[in-house]
Formats: structure tokens, C-alpha cells, sequence
């Protein structure tokens, strides 16, 4: 691959062009903007429907081929069921035996359950991903071995992706808990119930042909219609559409890490003398054990003090809900469901609303949800020490995440990253990061169990904290702190070639992830 | 003798480890293999250490496989050495520089409400001890190490010494059972260690063997510096022997009960409510009061239940004891914050003290608070609880001139 490089406004080398298309480099945030109309699906006609509202298929198979599958389609799926997806494997398969080449997946995220995949970007049944590249997946692509270019947007970039028409889909799958043979669709009830369907609200809107696949089939209406029918062109029966259990995973628990607990009480303190806890406050803790037990404190620190939150963004769980339903917090505006009582918090309860990336995230809109919270915690692999930071690859260079919503959320009143200053011998801050997914200007606040860092930007903060008992000290000071004691870390190798491409929120070219060296 | 030792800890979930495989061959030269999480940043500082330690040691045969779990270099050296150790004779130790945040010394009566137990052979579990604000820190060379890897624990307790940042926690180590514990001290005495718990104490002597060992070593390596006792009374003739052994030396600070043990002694079931261990713990409680020491209790071991540690703390400190261990770091606030003087003990303390400063600045002899007369040693433990609750952030340093000027 013979591809061109120019510097983006960061500094870092980005491909002009990626699988054939020209891109625009990173210009810096809020400088870039498209003039231009949204891409527009096909016109459809009544005719071509059945009257009667049934559009009920044979079999998945039946309805790839109805679709117009073939070679080089570009097919999405959505990550409702998390680490219980069913079906991406299954379009795939059919695409394997249909003898199919050059496929371009477009996922909402990937997970381990879709490992068996690396297979068919080995023979060339899927081109590339468009998407996400967690885990096997991840190591996959860093090690050169995907036969087109990666390209990872944030949940937020996926909507402004596909509404811009960066990315133009030809069959998308929607994996439904409960629809009717109209195709109108809902995921908060029946038997997999998964909480929400917003991922796949861009693709039901935009997509060429719209495929919902469900295990529950009921009459029209199925109500509430997450996804309308009339977007809809197949319905189809199967046994089972995902495994709702497995939307739970390890990192949707509250940690029991001492060390994790520390970080997640200095968090909750720097909150409390920030003056972000007040009544009337927002905030959004993602996954992950440390941010659970940041809302967690939040809770206690509300409940003392007789305030409550106006709203919290989820990713909902149980502890979420909770606040709900205590009266700690009057709305949960949620993009997924972290586990069960997400979901059925999200069927019963009417503050329980569900968002899509469309009003949270989508940065071609007019204002976003994202905009508006006063505090998010989010996590990272890596921070420099102009505060950018890295969620995607580790420190030894391997691409093992997406982006999610992390890159949507920064754009919050304030943003708190809490993580360890080193994670084994591995140090987390470092003059350089391997791969900048957010720029730091939008990144106020690093907590670490030994440290604080405030952005030189956040004046305001610096001048609240003053007299604080927090450990306060510059990023450079807590580098060093790391360094010392772990020692100064070497830089991982890479080769020439780009395996993948992070778009920021606008769609330009953030970074580039590079082929791992020997 | 052997030729082919391993050292260590491997597996899934080891973490900040190693273990190490070594062997001494006749020709050959050094094979070297490092299978290291954390290879791509720091497999040629591995590397530069292994060869580092190979050349002190003069091994110039040998075969060496490192798995790594990203463990810090005084841990990565403490493995090396310890397997060399157990293939060739030396004396010669390997020691990185000594960490300077960790020269310092302790007082004789500082507070030792909390004390952190970590297991010696699990470094991992070190790393942020600290970071949890302990009183005192303690690497156990004793029951927290099984039997078979004591030999190597020594070695990470030494390095941990001289290259773990204790934070300002006061440097404590558990040695063996005397007189295995002995020959421990040989790796703790000379690395400014400041406080050593002897553990299943029952006599005065044992601390005298203790106290010329250190002596020994303290003048063999010329240094000199504080080394502050502990005792663990943990059966039915060390508590009959309290009092001796609180008096046994100078520079025994404290006598602390170990419960399992001296439950077990008695043939008895250790319950949350304690009364069978009522008469061991009130006769450690006034072995250190008459000896002028601190009574120190034992550890509570369910670290789920705060609500009975909380409980257990207080009724701790109903009966004298001034700190209990812990062996979890969340257990560190909760023991804090209830051996703490509450605030009705504060606000009485508070009138105490203002009481015998007027008395004094009016130059009248006697102290008294309304009609009630004042002797001396309650204002002076007034004005402990004084210094106490400021020291703990429960009371302004200047807390005089703020309630005057209000």
C-alpha cells in the first residue's frame, strides 16, 4: 500500500486517502465543517411493500439475498447485545457460503463472541472493518493482517458518519427483542430484552436495506417502536436474536480494588470542591469499576446533603437505577443498557428514557446532549502530558478498544479522567501517547492515586482547588512519579504501514494506528 | 547441591511478579530467555539488569528464563538473587540505591492506631500500600508466607525496604518465630527498618536475643538509629508474662495480642464478642499501661464488614488499646476514624484545656471547671485528645483563636 501522509492540526501523520477514499486531516476542535446537504436513502414506494404490512422472510439468508447481497457490500450490525451478539456471525457465515468477497462490516462495536470473523478477513469474505476493533480482533488488525484499512469512530462519528454519507451502508441487521411483521421494533421487552435499539437508529434511517431480525414476533403495533417500520424492508424469524445475559460483563460491577476505590473517592472529592455537585447537576459515569463507584459516591454525597441530580447519561446499570429510583437523580437519559435492571428500569420507568447517538452524540447536529452534562468520568489507555490521551491501543502499541462514546463525551463541562498512575510496570502518562483519540484541550482533569493534574487550560478549577487537601501537582510531576518508579518505559516499534484510521467527532483523521514492528 | 532452582510466582493472576528459572551449566555462556508482559517497553532494561547482576555474581554459564508479569526492578533483583543464591555459595548482596525518601526515623510514642500487614512474597499487594495512609506498614516474614517460600520472601522484603516508597508510613517488617526470626534480621537491620514485631513472644529473653542481634549487625555494618519493638503475645504464657515482656528492653514501644493463636492455645472458639480473650486482652491492656507502652490489638479478619470492624474498633478502644492491625487497606479508615476522639470527648477535652490555660495566665495554682476540681493528669490527657483530633483533621489547628474571635 502506497498511501500519502500530511500532518494534522496535532502533529500526527494521517493518510490522505483510506480504502480509496479521500480524507480531510484533524483541523482542530469545532474548525471543521462541511457545507452541503445529508445523504439521502433511495425514494421507496408503497407498491413494493406488502399491503397487509407483512414483510416477514423465510430466513436471514432469505433476506441478505433479497437485499441485493454481493461482493464488496458493506453490511452494519450493532452492539445492543454486547458480548451476546448472534447475529453478526451469522450474516457472515451466509456471506461465506454464498462464496461472497470484499465485504466491509460496520458494527457499532465488536466483541470477543465475534472472534471466529478474523477468519473471514483472512480469505477475504470481509475486506475491512468500519467500526470498532476490540480484542482479538484488535490484534488482528494491528498486525497488518486486514486486507483494507480500519477505521474506528466513536458512537457520536458512527451517526455523523452515516448521516453525512461518509459511509454509506447497503444492508443493515437489526437485532430486535420484540417487533412486528411491519418491522416496527422495540428492545426493551420480550424474552432478550436488551434495554435500547439507538445504535441502529442512523442505519434503519439511512441504510439501503433495512433487515430486523427478532425471536419475539407480535402483532402489530409492537409498541413503544424504538425503530420504525416504516424504515423497515425484511422481517425475520429466528430462535434466538442474543443472549441478554451477556450484556453484562465484568467491567459493569462496582470495584472491590482498594486502589480502585481511592481513585474513585479523590474523583468523587475533587466533584465535591469543584462545586460540580450541586443540586441540579448532571453527570455520566461510563463502565468500568471506578467510574460505578464514582456514582456511587455521588449518590452518598446527594443523599446526605438532600440534593438530587437532574439528570445522569447512561449507560445504565443497577446502581444507576438505583439513584432513579431513590429520587437522587429525576432522569437516567440512557444510550445502552448495561445490565438487567438497566433494562427493566428502562421498560417500567418512565424518567428512564432512551437516547440515540443521534440527540447524545452526533456532532452534525444542532447541539447534542453530550454539550450539556456538568461532569463525565471517562477512562484511558495513555495521557501525555498536553493531556491528549489514548483509548484505543495500549503502550506496547496493540489496538485492543474502540472509541465508543468516550471522544462524544469530552465535549462535557468538565471531563475527569481516573486512572492509575501505572498499570503494572506500564506507566499511564507519557510525553507522547501512541495514539491520540481526544486532543487535550478538551480533557480538564487527570486522577491518579498519587496525584491530581488539573489542565493549565482549567484556570477555574486550579483557583477552586487551591486549598484543598487533594494531592495537586502538574502531569509533568506525576510522569516523573511514574517513571520513577517504574523506569522510563521504550517506545513500541512499528513499520510504515497504517492498519487503521481514528476519526474525530467531525469525521477528519485524528490519528493513524500503525502495523506492529518485530 | 542442585543446578537447577526456580523462584518466584506465575500464573494468570500474578501480577507485578516474576518468576525465574535458573540453572548453572559447565559451558555454554549465558542463555538468556525473557517472556515478559511488558517486553515491548522494558525487555532491554530487563535484559541490562540480568546481565548487570550476572557480572557481580561472576556466572558466566548459565540459563536463565524470566516470565514476567511486570514486575518493578527491586522485585525482578530480589528473584535473580535469590536464585543465585540457591546455586552458588556468596555472601555478596545485590542492592539497588536506597530509596532517599526513605530514610527516616520514628518516635517512640508516635500513633500506631492502623498497621497494614502485607505477605512478603507478594509484591504486588506493596506497590500502593502507602497510598492508603497506614500508621504503619508491615512486610510479614511469618504466617502470611508459606512455609516452602520463606527463603525468597527475605529477599523482597530487603529490596522492598530500600526501593518501596512507604509513603511515611512507619517501616515495619514480621520476623519468624524466634529463633528462626533471628537470622530474618540479617535482612531487615541493616536497611532502616523501624519497628520489628516478634511474634508468639513469651519471655524477656527472646527480646534480649533480639536486641543483641540487632546490635551485632547495627555494629558489623556501623550504623546505629532507633529499632523499635513490637511483641505479638499470642498464648496463654506470653499474656501470664505481659508485664516481663513489656519491660524487656527500652525500645519495646508497644505489645500487641494475636488472637487466633491465643484462642487456639486455649482451646477455645474465637468469637466476635471476645470474652473469651477478655482477661488476655485487659491484662496486655495493663502490662503497657504500667510499662508506659502502647496496647495494641489484633487484627479483625472479615475485611467484608465494616459495620463489626467499626464495632470492634470501639469496643477496642473502650478497654485501652491505642491501634489494632488491619489486613486490608479499606479497613485503614474505618480504624482511623473510630480510634479517633469522638466529638463529645473533643468539646470536653476543649474545656479542659482552655480551663487550665486561664488558670494559668491568672497564675492561680489549681485548675478547675465549674465546681469540679482538675488534677493534672486529666489535662494532660485532655490535651492528648487535643493533639489527637487535630492530628486526625477533626479539629482546626488553631481552634483557640477561631472560637475566641467567634
Amino acid at each position: 500500500m502506497s498511501a500519502k501522509f500530511e500532518k494534522n492540526a496535532l502533529g500526527r501523520f494521517v493518510p490522505t486517502e483510506v480504502n480509496g477514499k479521500i480524507q480531510i486531516p484533524y483541523q482542530g476542535v469545532g474548525k471543521y465543517k462541511p457545507t452541503g446537504r445529508k445523504y439521502a436513502p433511495q425514494i421507496a414506494s408503497c407498491a413494493d411493500y406488502p399491503a397487509d404490512g407483512n414483510k416477514i422472510v423465510a430466513s436471514l439468508k432469505d433476506a441478505l439475498l433479497k437485499s441485493g447481497i454481493k461482493d464488496g457490500s458493506v453490511i452494519s450490525t450493532h452492539h445492543h447485545f454486547r458480548n451476546g451478539d448472534l447475529l453478526a456471525v451469522q450474516i457472515f457465515d451466509i456471506a461465506h457460503e454464498l462464496g461472497l468477497k470484499d465485504l466491509v462490516w460496520v458494527p457499532s462495536a465488536s466483541f470477543e463472541c465475534q472472534n471466529s470473523l478474523i477468519e473471514y478477513l483472512k480469505d477475504g469474505t470481509i475486506h475491512h472493518i468500519e467500526g470498532s476493533m476490540n480484542g482479538s480482533l484488535g490484534r488482528f488488525t494491528s498486525s497488518g493482517e486486514m486486507q483494507g484499512m480500519g477505521i474506528l469512530r466513536s458512537h457520536g462519528g458512527r451517526y455523523q458518519a452515516i448521516q453525512d454519507g461518509e459511509v454509506i451502508i447497503d444492508i443493515t441487521v437489526i437485532a430486535a427483542p420484540t417487533a412486528d411483521p411491519f418491522g416496527n421494533a422495540t428492545g426493551d421487552r420480550g424474552p432478550a430484552a436488551c434495554g435500547l435499539l439507538g445504535f441502529a437508529l442512523a442505519d434503519s434511517q439511512y441504510a439501503n436495506k433495512v433487515i430486523v431480525a427478532t425471536d419475539n414476533i407480535v402483532p402489530f403495533p409492537c409498541v413503544p417502536w424504538q425503530i420504525q417500520g416504516n424504515y423497515v424492508d425484511y422481517v425475520v424469524v429466528v430462535d434466538q436474536v442474543g443472549i441478554p445475559e451477556k450484556i453484562v460483563s465484568g467491567t459493569t460491577e462496582i470495584t472491590k480494588s482498594p486502589d480502585r476505590l481511592l481513585l474513585a473517592e479523590m474523583t468523587a472529592q475533587f466533584c465535591d470542591e469543584a462545586g460540580i455537585i450541586h443540586e441540579g447537576f448532571s453527570f455520566q459515569a461510563g463502565a468500568g469499576g471506578t467510574a460505578l463507584s464514582i456514582g456511587v459516591y455521588f449518590a452518598e454525597r446527594l443523599r446526605e446533603r438532600g440534593m438530587k441530580a437532574r439528570f445522569a447519561r447512561g449507560g445504565s446499570n443497577k446502581y444507576l437505577v438505583k439513584m432513579l429510583e431513590e429520587g437522587l437523580v429525576d432522569y437516567i437519559l440512557d444510550g445502552q443498557t448495561f445490565d438487567l435492571e438497566g433494562v427493566r428500569s428502562m421498560r417500567e420507568n418512565e424518567r428512564h428514557l432512551n437516547t440515540s447517538p443521534f440527540t447524545s452524540y452526533n456532532y452534525h447536529g444542532k447541539g447534542s446532549f453530550a454539550s450539556m452534562v456538568d461532569v463525565v468520568i471517562l477512562g484511558a489507555t495513555e495521557v501525555d502530558l498536553n493531556f491528549n490521551a489514548n483509548v484505543v491501543t495500549h503502550s506496547d502499541g496493540v489496538l485492543l478498544h474502540g472509541i465508543g462514546g468516550w471522544q462524544n463525551c469530552l465535549f462535557s463541562k468538565c471531563t475527569i479522567l481516573p486512572i492509575p498512575l501505572f498499570r503494572d510496570r506500564i506507566p499511564v502518562i507519557r510525553d507522547e501517547v501512541t495514539t491520540i483519540c481526544g486532543p487535550g484541550e478538551l480533557i480538564d482533569v487527570i486522577v491518579t492515586e498519587r496525584g491530581i493534574a488539573i489542565n493549565p487550560l482549567r484556570k477555574d478549577l486550579i483557583e477552586k482547588l487551591k486549598n484543598t487537601s487533594l494531592p495537586i501537582k502538574t502531569i509533568q510531576q506525576l510522569k516523573e512519579e511514574a517513571e520513577a518508579i517504574c523506569g522510563v518505559p521504550e517506545k513500541p516499534k512499528f513499520t510504515d504501514k497504517p492498519v487503521a484510521v481514528i476519526k474525530w467527532v467531525d469525521g477528519t483523521i485524528i490519528d493513524t494506528v500503525w502495523q506492529l514492528g518485530v | 547441591m542442585s543446578t537447577k532452582v526456580m523462584i518466584g510466582n506465575k500464573g494468570k493472576s500474578v501480577r507485578s511478579d516474576c518468576s525465574i528459572s535458573l540453572e548453572c551449566t559447565d559451558s555454554g555462556g549465558i542463555n538468556l530467555q525473557i517472556d515478559s508482559r511488558v517486553k515491548a517497553l522494558f525487555g532491554k532494561q530487563i535484559e541490562m539488569l540480568v546481565h548487570e547482576m550476572f557480572t557481580f555474581y561472576d556466572l558466566k554459564n548459565v540459563s536463565l528464563l524470566i516470565e514476567d508479569a511486570g514486575a518493578l526492578p527491586f522485585v525482578l533483583a530480589a528473584r535473580i538473587e535469590a536464585a543465585i543464591k540457591k546455586l552458588i555459595p556468596t555472601e555478596k548482596e545485590f542492592l539497588l540505591p536506597f530509596l532517599k525518601q526513605n530514610y527516616y526515623q520514628t518516635k517512640k510514642d508516635k500513633n500506631r492506631f492502623s498497621r497494614l500487614y502485607l505477605p512478603g512474597n507478594t509484591p504486588s499487594l506493596m506497590i500502593n500500600a502507602g497510598i492508603h495512609r497506614p500508621d504503619g506498614i508491615i512486610l510479614d516474614l511469618e504466617d502470611a508466607v508459606a512455609p516452602d517460600k520463606k527463603y525468597e520472601a527475605a529477599f523482597v522484603v530487603r529490596n522492598a525496604l530500600r526501593n518501596l516508597d512507604f509513603y511515611g508510613a512507619e517501616r515495619m517488617v514480621r520476623i519468624n518465630q524466634i529463633p528462626r526470626g533471628l537470622d530474618d534480621l540479617d535482612f531487615i537491620v541493616p536497611h532502616n527498618v523501624n519497628l520489628i514485631l516478634v511474634p508468639k513472644c513469651e519471655s524477656a529473653l527472646q527480646i534480649q536475643q533480639v536486641n543483641e542481634r540487632i546490635e551485632a549487625i547495627q555494629s558489623a555494618h556501623t550504623i546505629s538509629g532507633n529499632i523499635w519493638l513490637m511483641p505479638i503475645i499470642e498464648s496463654a504464657l506470653g499474656v501470664i508474662r505481659a508485664y516481663e515482656i513489656a519491660t524487656a528492653a527500652s525500645n519495646v514501644v508497644a505489645v500487641a495480642i494475636g488472637l487466633e493463636d491465643y484462642t487456639a492455645d486455649l482451646g477455645v472458639r474465637r468469637t466476635l464478642e471476645g470474652t473469651e480473650s477478655f482477661f488476655a486482652r485487659a491484662q496486655v491492656v495493663n502490662a503497657c499501661r504500667a510499662a508506659g507502652i502502647q496496647p495494641i490489638d489484633s487484627v479483625f479478619s472479615d475485611v467484608g464488614d465494616m459495620e463489626g470492624l467499626k464495632n470492634n474498633v470501639l469496643r477496642s478502644k473502650s478497654i485501652g488499646f491505642d491501634g489494632m492491625g488491619c489486613i486490608h487497606p479499606r479497613q485503614i479508615k474505618v480504624i482511623h476514624d473510630n480510634f479517633a476522639p469522638e466529638q463529645d470527648e473533643i468539646e470536653k477535652a476543649k474545656k479542659i484545656v482552655n480551663a487550665f490555660i486561664e488558670a494559668t495566665e491568672q497564675g492561680l495554682g489549681v485548675v478547675s471547671l465549674g465546681t469540679k476540681m482538675i488534677d493534672p493528669p486529666v489535662v494532660k490527657r485532655a490535651q492528648r485528645t487535643i493533639d489527637l483530633a487535630v492530628k486526625m483533621g477533626k479539629l482546626n489547628q488553631n481552634w483557640r483563636e477561631e472560637e475566641h474571635v467567634s
